[in-house]
């Protein structure tokens, strides 16, 4: 800065949102507003793909492969693509990698920037609004391909239960209920939650869930990575319970990971759900 | 034709800054205190809702004393100041220095403006780094004056009471529930008596670099107030003036001394 005195717009009450105050102070540095040559750019650069949430008694788990392509290629084999946004909710971003994971630092600056003005944190659907209001911002770059989709999961305080929440490109905002997925893989994930899923998951349980979905996404998608067994990455797991969120340690993560793949040693299409009725809730291992 | 009124410089700083000076003092004092793992900030605030502590980033913290509209401003340019830089640039390139000096700038520029009136309020700008050595403690003046506080510090109204008890009571590396209750005390000093302030009239807010989150403030609640400061006696109440202040007597700024 060249002027050392803080700038009057600094000083100016009112403006509690940190991407409205960039916006008017420093435009060029919000992800959404740069000018992309006519032309789908939709190539140039490495997509992230499948992230998969679940929903436990008591909480929320979302969990997010961990390879990128450009094309054909595997542009980076251990990219994170889920991210805590505060203490109580976390993001996983599919699409273009460079967009999405500045969007995530935007929204993170966004939640802790409220907070610190206001004195108190955004409500869960607050939150989720909020990160509508970035994604609509950024409809221009998703024409040219350069889409950034984001699966939002956290615990509701208020509500006292763990929520998820879809997007579409146009900042459309969508509650699902006790499971969801996008990316690229998320069909086949989906399909797989659909049949391990219960109500009544332990915590161990529902991570086991995740990484199921993930395996079987990787199994049938090129652009989702599954467990790396030589080189030892496995999914990055956020889990959000009332008393905060946290990254499941690797270990913890390779331990559940290595159990997944010893079943698929035995049956490579993984756990067998029963044909009719109920299950008994002993199979999603 | 009559000639312009007069004032020398000196007089004219002089007013202004007992202009502020008196703002400071009808407030109530803020103590900060460096200890083991990091600075405890302390005040009497009865007010849950309106803080006189502070976040200002992952390792900084703000404290003021005086006008709470003008230091509310201040607070939330300083907000804004660093997660700007922390979003513009990286999180470790916010800094407490940077903070101070934009503070000292405006506070400065403001105090000798002719048209603006000075702000009646004094800062803290704290920092914690990875050991009790390098953390900072910055105290800013009204006329925009820096300075590097070591071990503890205190503003507001009644500084040099409260400055006094602690130049007796304090030592440098206590344990959080030590160095709490040698400024809990300190704030009830007065040089007539020791009164017990009650944990329900009490801001109290740590820079403590153990939390494992990057961001490592934090306020204490009643609750463990109670548990940290135990066994205090009976509880005497303020006998300070109320905040928030009743505005000044004089609704014009002395800028210059009354024609007469």
């Amino acid at each position: 800065m060249s002027d050392p005195r803080l700038p009057a717009a600094y000083l100016q009450p009112g403006v509690s949102s940190f991407a409205d105050f960039l916006a008017e102070q420093a435009p060029d540095l919000l992800p959404a507003r740069r000018a992309v040559p006519q032309g789908n750019a939709g190539d140039l650069a490495p997509h992230g793909t499948t992230i998969v949430a679940a929903t436990f008694p008591g909480g929320v788990v979302m969990a997010g492969d961990r390879r990128a392509t450009m094309g054909n290629i595997i542009a980076q084999r251990d990219i994170e693509k889920v991210f805590p946004a505060d203490e109580f909710s976390a993001v996983g971003i599919a699409g273009t990698a460079g967009l999405a994971v500045e969007m995530v630092r935007l929204f993170q600056t966004e939640l802790e920037h409220y907070e610190k003005i206001e004195g108190t944190t955004l409500s869960m659907d607050g939150k989720a609004n909020r990160l509508a209001a970035l994604i609509r911002g950024n409809l221009g770059m998703a024409m040219q391909g350069l889409a950034v989709v984001p699966l939002f999961a956290g615990y509701d305080l208020a509500a006292g239960q763990g929520r998820i929440f879809s997007y579409d490109v146009t900042g459309g905002r969508y509650e699902e209920t006790a499971f969801h997925s996008v990316g690229s893989g998320s069909l086949f994930a989906r399909g797989a939650l659909k049949k391990l899923y219960r109500e009544d998951l332990s915590t161990e349980d529902c991570v086991t869930v995740v990484v199921q979905a993930l395996y079987d996404a990787a199994d049938d998608d090129s652009a989702t990575g599954g467990p790396d067994l030589a080189r030892r990455i496995f999914p990055v797991v956020q889990v959000i319970t009332a008393e905060g969120g946290r990254r499941m340690r690797d270990e913890e993560v390779a331990e559940i990971a290595d159990r997944v793949v010893a079943g698929r040693m035995v049956r490579p299409d993984g756990p067998a759900a029963p044909l009719t009725g109920p299950s008994t809730g002993g199979d999603a291992r | 034709m009559s000639t312009p009124f007069y004032v020398s410089p000196e007089q004219l700083m002089k007013d202004r800054a007992d202009f502020a000076r008196k703002g400071i003092a009808r407030g109530r004092s803020v103590v900060a205190v460096q200890y083991a793992d990091g600075v405890l900030f302390v005040s009497e605030n009865p007010s849950q809702a309106l803080h006189k502590v502070s976040e200002i980033y992952d390792r900084i913290a703000f404290a003021a004393v005086g006008r709470y509209n003008e230091f509310e401003n201040l607070r939330i340019a300083g907000v804004r100041l660093a997660d700007m830089r922390g979003y513009a640039y990286d999180r470790r390139d916010v800094t407490g220095r940077g903070l101070a000096n934009a503070y000292a700038q405006t506070l400065g520029t403001i105090f000798s403006s002719g048209g603006e009136k000075p702000y009646e309020v004094e800062l803290f700008v704290a920092e914690i780094g990875d050991e009790a050595a390098s953390d900072q403690i910055y105290r800013l003046t009204y006329d925009g004056q820096v300075a590097d506080e070591h071990g503890y510090a205190v503003m507001g109204g009644a500084a040099e009471a409260v400055t006094a008890h602690l130049k007796e009571h304090y030592r440098s590396g206590a344990a959080l529930e030590e160095a709490l209750k040698t400024a809990v005390a300190a704030l009830g000093h007065t040089e007539t008596e020791d009164r017990v302030i009650a944990v329900d009239d009490l801001e109290v807010a740590v820079l403590d670099r153990t939390r494992i989150q990057p961001r490592k403030f934090s306020r204490l609640a009643p609750a463990r107030l109670e548990v940290l400061l135990g066994g205090r006696g009976e509880t005497s109440p303020s006998q300070v003036h109320p905040d928030p202040e009743p505005p000044a007597a004089d609704p014009e700024p002395p800028v210059a001394p009354p024609m007469s």
